[in-house]
């Protein structure tokens, strides 16, 4: 027994680990969140925090349920398959607002906003309309002979600004 | 591809009804959404892409991203005609030597080019959502992870900010996020595709290039897709089971 | 985007890891290498190199102190970094650091520390007075057994935590090593060769570190410096460096001869950006000089007083280019493009919270520690009231 009368002070030494682990334990036990682990190596608590994030574009679907009107126009056209904020830009406030006619979105300069994707260049796909906007329209706004929704030129032109569609959600 | 007609009709009530909590700002778990019936991914078809950056502009309005940190960007790939340059230099091969440009990740567009030589594509790119992700391999508290719907998502209340995973993406998708200090990245709008919505990104392109697929839903379109269509993966050879398809990808992208 | 040459994938224009991260190896890698010299004396019996002994540990144990604060500082939210305790990912290499870093300290250095000053310890906690005399009794841990016994059970138990040392000072160092190595998305660090020629620079840099402060520390005592001991101490970093040479040779190689597809852009940022720091500093000055100088020395008989002066001048010129080699991997590593199409240069800044300054401090921080620790625990055992540590 005098060894270990010899080595007391490394027994106190390991006694300092024991007591740091036990600690580090209870410590753990109570900062490491709830969810952590749930799914996986990581806070479950997580997914939904991040699915809580706000919406900022209504989505093509929620804008078609009240704008029949373009939605029909634009069915038969080139513009078709382009959804209503690709050009109109983020309308969620818009379309989830208790009056939508409160929160209008703002009317769009068709000199740049249709240049973005129409103006010439080597780099598009050859197929795809394109324009060189100084030779073709001299400088005129697009929407002076193009309809946006419906772009070709056998559809109607100017059109009347956005009307409230009538049965709003 | 109305894919997202199909989808969205059958889950546009339970969205209607989730739409108006959510814009008055109070949390809640999406109902009617089990993550296990989802392995999502995306499809981007090259060769409808004009670059426009819609998708760009969208995903920093829709996700608050800061200017210089980039979610999503599109690159400008011009291949140019093999040539000689000197008779008595070896020909240059070009798919190894393409001239890139991402003019501030093609947010406004790409300027004008006249130069008829070679051949121009644009690639859209983004977080790949990779199945056998590398960057959630190396973080070490457990702040990225892959989601059981297959989206690869951050825990900012959780993450260091120590960039690891930044350096192991091999895609250079993400970034510490010059406000919060915590690593950021494409999240497949997943507060969207929760609520039966498309991404931001989808939802702006006006050519379709980019499209949100469900892999697990035996009734999306890209099943029939895959069979009919030649598409790759970014990097394939870094195994990472990437999950943003690309339709004929040119050999020389990065 | 000035800086920013050819095409860099939009996120990758700055760099995330900075000149902290290049200084965190190179303490912890002379954590590593100083202990390996005490482990020569304690394992592998090495008695001409015993003056330096304590010396070692103490310096291993100023440098350890001070390694997590280069990254702490250069976290987004230091705050959370208790998180790798907590929940640390076992698919990470970076998870280890926490468990890694308190292992290594208190059950390997400073017990070992502890056992061999042990009795200068609890004669000290006698005779001190003061505030310092409630160190040296907190030190004791209560215990003022030094009888012989007890001190032959203090031995042959550092001699085995000094055996377990040696795997955990390999560890401490070659986890960072690993960490670079194991990624694939970066090619001019992926490689399975990354942690051991980490942790044979790291002996390289820890021996030359260890060598300059015993010369310089006993030139401070004005003392004569034992030659029997820097020679043995010069024969180990000449054959040390030999190998850590051929090791990084043997990666210069194999990358130029397979010449993958990152070959040509890395190959070019060597010729361009990384001329300077890797082909002159680092191989030029800072292998192949010492080097050639230390190689000299163990063919040719020159006198004491020019082979302490070669010495000198190798043990410096090693440490540069251990620096050095950091730098080019933690920093040329982020340099060019993952595209393979572009590069960016680093802004080093100068008193931000990871700039140069701050970079400066923590370099100088642990000979502070060094100072102290040599107070506290005299290595020597005249007791000296002066034997302060110092640069070169």
């Amino acid at each position: 027994m005098s060894d270990f009368k010899d080595a007391g002070h490394l027994f106190r030494f390991a006694g300092l680990f024991v007591l740091a682990f036990v600690v580090f334990l209870v410590v753990r036990h109570y900062i490491v969140p709830k969810s952590f682990g749930q799914y996986g190596h990581y806070r479950g608590a997580a997914i939904g925090e991040i699915a809580a994030h706000p919406v900022r574009y209504a989505g093509h679907d929620t804008c078609e349920a009240c704008h029949t009107d373009v939605v029909d126009k634009k069915s038969k056209g080139k513009h078709a398959h382009v959804n209503c904020e690709a050009c109109h830009g983020a309308q969620a406030q818009h379309a989830g607002a208790d009056d939508p006619s409160t929160v209008k979105p703002v009317l769009l300069d068709t000199s740049i906003l249709c240049a973005r994707c129409h103006t010439t260049s080597a780099a598009k796909p050859k197929g795809f309309p394109q324009v060189v906007p100084a030779d073709h329209s001299n400088g005129m706004p697009c929407n002076s002979c193009h309809q946006p929704h419906n772009p070709g030129m056998d559809a109607p032109t100017v059109d009347a600004p956005a009307k409230a569609p009538g049965g709003v959600k | 591809m109305n894919m997202n007609r199909r989808q969205i009709l059958i889950l546009l009530p339970a969205a209607a009804i989730a739409w108006k909590s959510v814009l008055a700002g109070t949390p809640q778990e999406s109902p009617n959404y089990k993550m296990t019936d989802h392995w999502w991914g995306m499809l981007i078809d090259i060769p409808k892409c004009i670059g426009c950056g819609n998708c760009v502009r969208a995903c920093q309005t829709e996700n608050d991203v800061p200017d210089g940190n980039f979610r999503t960007w599109v690159e400008r790939y011009h291949v140019s005609d093999w040539e000689m340059k000197n008779p008595q230099d070896i020909m240059i091969n070009p798919l190894t030597a393409p001239e890139v440009i991402s003019p501030d990740g093609g947010k406004e567009g790409f300027p004008v080019t006249t130069n008829e030589s070679g051949k121009y594509f644009f690639v859209p790119k983004m977080c790949n959502h990779c199945a056998d992700s590398p960057c959630t391999q190396v973080c070490p508290v457990g702040a990225t992870f892959v989601a059981p719907d297959g989206v690869v998502l951050v825990d900012q209340k959780y993450c260091l900010g120590c960039a690891y995973c930044v350096q192991a993406c091999p895609y250079g998708c993400r970034y510490i996020h010059s406000e919060k200090k915590v690593a950021d990245k494409c999240t497949l709008c997943y507060h969207r595709i929760t609520k039966g919505l498309t991404t931001a990104c989808c939802e702006a392109c006006p050519t379709g290039a980019r499209q949100l697929i469900d892999l697990k839903n035996p009734k999306d379109p890209i099943h029939e897709f895959l069979k009919t269509h030649s598409v790759q993966v970014l990097k394939p050879q870094m195994a990472t089971g990437a999950k943003v398809l690309y339709n004929d990808l040119d050999g020389s992208v990065r | 985007m000035n800086g920013v040459e050819g095409f860099m994938y939009p996120n990758e224009y700055g760099l995330q890891w900075s000149v902290l991260i290049v200084l965190y190896p190179f303490i912890t890698g002379l954590v590593a290498g100083a202990f390996i010299l005490a482990s020569l004396v304690r394992i592998f019996r090495v008695q001409t190199i015993e003056p330096t002994y304590r010396l070692a540990l103490l310096t291993a144990l100023s440098f350890l102190l001070v390694a997590p604060l280069p990254l702490q500082l250069h976290l987004g939210h230091p705050e959370r970094s208790p998180e790798m305790y907590f929940t640390p990912h076992s698919t990470s290499a970076m998870a280890m650091f926490g468990y890694i870093y308190l292992w290594y300290l208190m059950a390997v250095l400073v017990l070992e520390i502890w056992l061999d000053y042990r009795r200068e310890i609890v004669l000290l906690s006698l005779s001190s007075t003061g505030p310092l005399r409630l160190v040296y009794r907190i030190m004791t841990l209560g215990s003022s057994n030094i009888s012989p016994r007890s001190l032959a059970i203090d031995d042959r138990v550092g001699w085995i935590v000094t055996l377990i040392g040696i795997p955990s000072a390999f560890l401490l160092h070659g986890y960072v090593g690993f960490i670079f190595g194991s990624i694939k998305a970066n090619p001019w660090w992926s490689s399975p060769l990354m942690p051991v020629v980490f942790i044979f620079s790291a002996m390289v840099s820890g021996i030359a570190a260890v060598m300059l402060l015993y010369m310089a520390v006993t030139k401070l005592r004005k003392l004569t410096i034992d030659v029997h001991c820097v020679d043995s101490i010069a024969m180990y970093l000449f054959y040390i460096f030999i190998i850590d040479f051929s090791l990084e040779m043997l990666d210069l190689v194999h990358r130029i001869y397979e010449a993958d597809e990152s070959f040509r852009s890395l190959n070019f940022l060597v010729h361009t950006q990384l001329y300077i720091p890797h082909i002159v500093i680092q191989i030029c000055l800072g292998t192949l000089t010492p080097l050639i100088l230390l190689f000299i020395t163990q063919v040719v008989k020159l006198p004491e007083i020019v082979r302490k002066r070669i010495y000198a001048v190798s043990g410096s010129l090693a440490l540069i280019g251990i620096f050095a080699m950091r730098w080019n991997v933690v920093i040329g590593g982020q340099l060019f493009s993952k595209s393979f199409l572009g590069y960016t240069t680093y802004k080093m800044t100068l008193i931000t919270r990871e700039g140069l300054l701050v970079a400066i401090f923590l370099t100088l921080l642990p000979l502070l520690f060094l100072w102290a620790l040599v107070k506290l625990l005299p290595p020597w055992p005249e007791n000296s009231a002066h034997a302060p540590a110092a640069g070169d």
